[in-house]
């Protein structure tokens, strides 16, 4: 572990509390907090779940780690390592498979130079593969941060990727 | 109280005098109304829910915002959700003022300044933009050349209810619902009705529930309606984890407060304190809608306590999931609630006894919930006089795939599959030659064969086909698809999604879908057919919910209409699937601990 990430741990962990008071914070009407609720607010900030939320998550909900373990490790949503900084969904549904999803998919695999759910070796895409984005007329459909587009093939793909890739470096998104 | 005698007047005033909150929102409600669409400037309307923004609706909302309100003001703008007409989106709709409305298809956001030239710049001067399709209320002499929106195939054939407002309404403005008479069914019944009289309404309505197991709805209030309990929760199922279905979030992205409405009400006949609308995160269209709706519904009294100046007051709140979908079966889907792992519980206790916290509860597809306000509003008999004698009212198919009209239709029950496909879905799209299988209410329903199209859209008749009407998603596929690899991508998601609480579907699924990949691979092995029946039937015997229970439906009814295939595969006659030449298909590989 590198010293800076050994400084960051402390303001990891403020931001992590952070993360889990807003869920209710000038709230008129505070939600239901669980320990479900909570780790979605920490993915929502981090759009990871470190190993110190899971701690900051036991003692903001009175439960323990491994209950809250068995939560984060069931929804697949979840992700225990830094994405990049933009995650592109590519969905497999029957609908998007049937117009040709697996080769969108093996397209933008090519792309990012990965083999499976993973970030590119730059560290600024994340590939997550969707069992439906809800846009299914519109298919084979992917996404960028929950972002929708559809009617797409390979080349098109290639496209989105490389001209996100270009806004990345150009710095535009976040 | 005014005389009726006297002239016209403020209908405000008339409100006022009547002293009941209702009467003043709608008040209110008609006049912003008569602002937007009798106003001196052209409402423009863009189509933006999920499918939308697939399509670029975003851009093009973008590129007419300096138009509107914070740019030259030249026309009103506002985004609405879902048309239904999804194979048009990027859909924008010019409201012109006191004579007609002109639908505007597969817009781009360089249409926009010819589009909007000939709205703002003088009609004669600029003529109208060759993207205009369609035109509603009144032709006029721009719009001689363009069919009436409501006699196009995929409008007239369909039978609007739950749809009504779809593309018509502003989903984020209370009283754009409300200016439709939303909200007079909730007012009426916490007013004018009992519980009881409710309930009655919707058990007459021979309503059946909408998430796949067609339960009939007045029934399953009825085991909830009488617990004394203090606390009972009533919980809108907006999971919808099923690949090629869109409807519930298309109600809740469109017409929000018709959900809304329909759980208040279902809270007022089962004498209900909380309600709780579920929904997967990531859908942030929905989720907005849904939240902003239910802080209107607050705002104004119809959320709350003493609801529209009544006696009843009802909590509601959204709760967010993770990505599961076992965590749509309604045990599950109170597990997550709680903030736990989403698996099934045993039942009995079943949920009306001891439900989410424990609490008396009821579960519903927000089809089903929705259906409500129109039921109380326009009574139970009405409703039950659409469809037919076994499944009332309609159902709101999603129609995707090798289809020319892709979208979202609302059809009365009794029709057809074979007219959805081809009047409304406008058959195969070009270079196609027929549709060859159609894959029904998700990927634990079933696979239909050409000899099935003539079915009639009905639960009844469609589980006696072999499939299931589920959800609503149809998915079609032409001739040159491959079945057994299509089964494969359906078991995957079923392996995938397995929640692993129980053991046969857990392996039982990841044994299927390792036969299917064989088989797609043209390495069948003596006995796989045995092996995948073996396995099936131990499934459905052998699991707590439907996700096991009904794994094997998709193989079997797939062998039913398509064993010659299966047989072929089996031989290895077939070239392998999928595009690598390989038979391989790229799958997630992650999988729950």
């Amino acid at each position: 572990m590198t010293t800076t990430q050994q400084q960051s741990r402390p303001k990891l962990r403020e931001r992590i509390r952070a993360a889990l008071e807003s869920q209710s914070a000038d709230k008129e009407r505070p939600p239901s907090i669980t320990v479900l609720s909570s780790l979605l607010a920490v993915q929502d900030d981090l759009h990871y779940i470190p190993d110190e939320a899971i701690e900051e998550t036991a003692i903001f909900c009175d439960s323990t780690i491994n209950d809250v373990w068995s939560v984060a490790s069931f929804y697949t949503n979840f992700r225990f390592t830094p994405p990049g900084l933009t995650t592109v969904d590519v969905c497999w549904g029957p609908t998007c498979h049937l117009m040709g999803a697996q080769e969108v998919l093996a397209a933008v695999q090519e792309e990012l130079g990965v083999e499976a759910e993973e970030t590119s070796e730059d560290g600024k895409i994340t590939l997550r593969y969707s069992t439906c984005l809800g846009a299914c007329a519109q298919a084979p459909v992917i996404a960028r941060d929950h972002v929708l587009k559809g009617g797409t093939n390979p080349n098109a793909a290639r496209t989105f990727i490389s001209d996100l890739r270009q806004e990345l470096e150009n710095g535009i998104a976040h | 109280m005014v005389s009726r005698t006297e002239a016209p007047v403020d209908t405000y005033a008339v409100a006022m005098s009547q002293q009941t909150q209702y009467a003043m929102l709608r008040a209110r409600a008609r006049q912003l109304w008569v602002q937007l669409t009798e106003g001196d400037k052209p409402w423009v309307r863009v189509g933006l829910g999920a499918s939308g923004q697939a399509a670029g609706a975003e851009e093009v909302f973008e590129a007419l915002k300096p138009y509107g309100p914070d740019g030259t003001q030249q026309i009103n703008l506002s985004l609405v959700g879902a048309h239904g007409l999804m194979y048009l989106e990027p859909i924008v709709d010019v409201v012109v003022p006191k004579i007609n409305r002109v639908f505007h298809a597969n817009v781009t956001p360089e249409m926009v300044p010819d589009i909007i030239a000939h709205y703002v710049d003088g009609r004669e001067q600029h003529p109208m933009h060759e993207s205009a399709f369609a035109y509603a209320d009144h032709r006029d002499a721009f719009t001689t050349h363009l069919p009436n929106w409501d006699e196009l195939p995929t409008n007239s054939l369909q039978k609007k209810v739950l749809t009504e407002n779809f593309g018509n309404i502003d989903p984020l403005d209370i009283f754009q619902y409300i200016a439709q008479d939303g909200y007079a069914s909730l007012n009426k019944a916490v007013l004018s009705m009992t519980p009881d009289e409710v309930l009655e309404e919707v058990k007459t309505s021979g309503l059946r529930g909408r998430g796949g197991a067609a339960f009939p709805t007045g029934l399953k209030w009825s085991f909830l309606a009488p617990s004394p309990a203090p606390v009972k929760y009533v919980l809108c199922n907006c999971e919808e984890g099923d690949p090629g279905a869109f409807n519930d979030k298309g109600i809740l992205e469109s017409d929000p407060h018709r959900l809304i409405e329909g759980l208040i009400l279902n809270g007022y006949a089962t004498n209900s304190t909380h309600g709780v609308v579920f929904i997967r995160q990531g859908h942030e269209i929905p989720i907005e809608a849904t939240r902003h709706a239910i802080d209107e519904a607050y705002a104004n009294g119809i959320l709350g306590e003493n609801i529209l100046g009544s006696d009843f007051s009802f909590e509601m709140e959204v709760s967010l999931t993770g990505d599961s979908y076992v965590a749509g079966e309604e045990t599950a889907m109170m597990e997550a609630i709680e903030g736990k792992r989403s698996t099934p519980r045993y039942k009995p206790p079943f949920p009306a006894q001891a439900g989410l916290f424990q609490k008396p509860t009821n579960i519903n597809n927000v089809k089903t919930i929705a259906y409500v306000p129109s039921i109380v509003g326009r009574g139970g008999n009405e409703f039950k006089n659409i469809g037919t004698e076994s499944s009332s009212g309609t159902a709101l198919v999603c129609l995707t795939g090798h289809i020319k009209r892709p979208g979202m239709y609302e059809v009365e029950m009794g029709m057809t599959i074979r007219q959805v496909l081809e009047d409304i879905g406008g058959g195969v799209p070009d270079g196609s030659e027929r549709i060859k299988v159609l894959q029904t209410g998700g990927p634990l329903g079933g696979v239909l064969g050409e000899e099935a199209f003539d079915t009639e859209i009905d639960f009844d008749a469609m589980a006696e086909a072999g499939a299931i009407l589920g959800s609503g998603g149809i998915i079609v596929g032409d001739e040159s698809t491959d079945v057994v690899d299509l089964i494969r991508n359906l078991v995957a998601f079923n392996q995938f999604e397995s929640c692993g609480k129980c053991f046969p579907c857990r392996l039982g699924n990841t044994h299927m879908l390792d036969v299917l990949d064989r088989m797609c691979k043209n390495e069948a092995q003596p006995g796989d057919m045995k092996l995948l029946e073996t396995v099936g039937n131990n499934m459905k015997i052998g699991s707590l919910c439907g996700h096991g229970q009904l794994g094997y439906n998709p193989i079997s009814s797939a062998i039913n209409y398509f064993e010659e295939e299966f047989e072929q595969r089996f031989n290895g006659e077939l070239e392998k699937s999928g595009p690598f030449g390989d038979g391989s298909m790229i799958l997630p590989s992650r999988t729950r601990p």
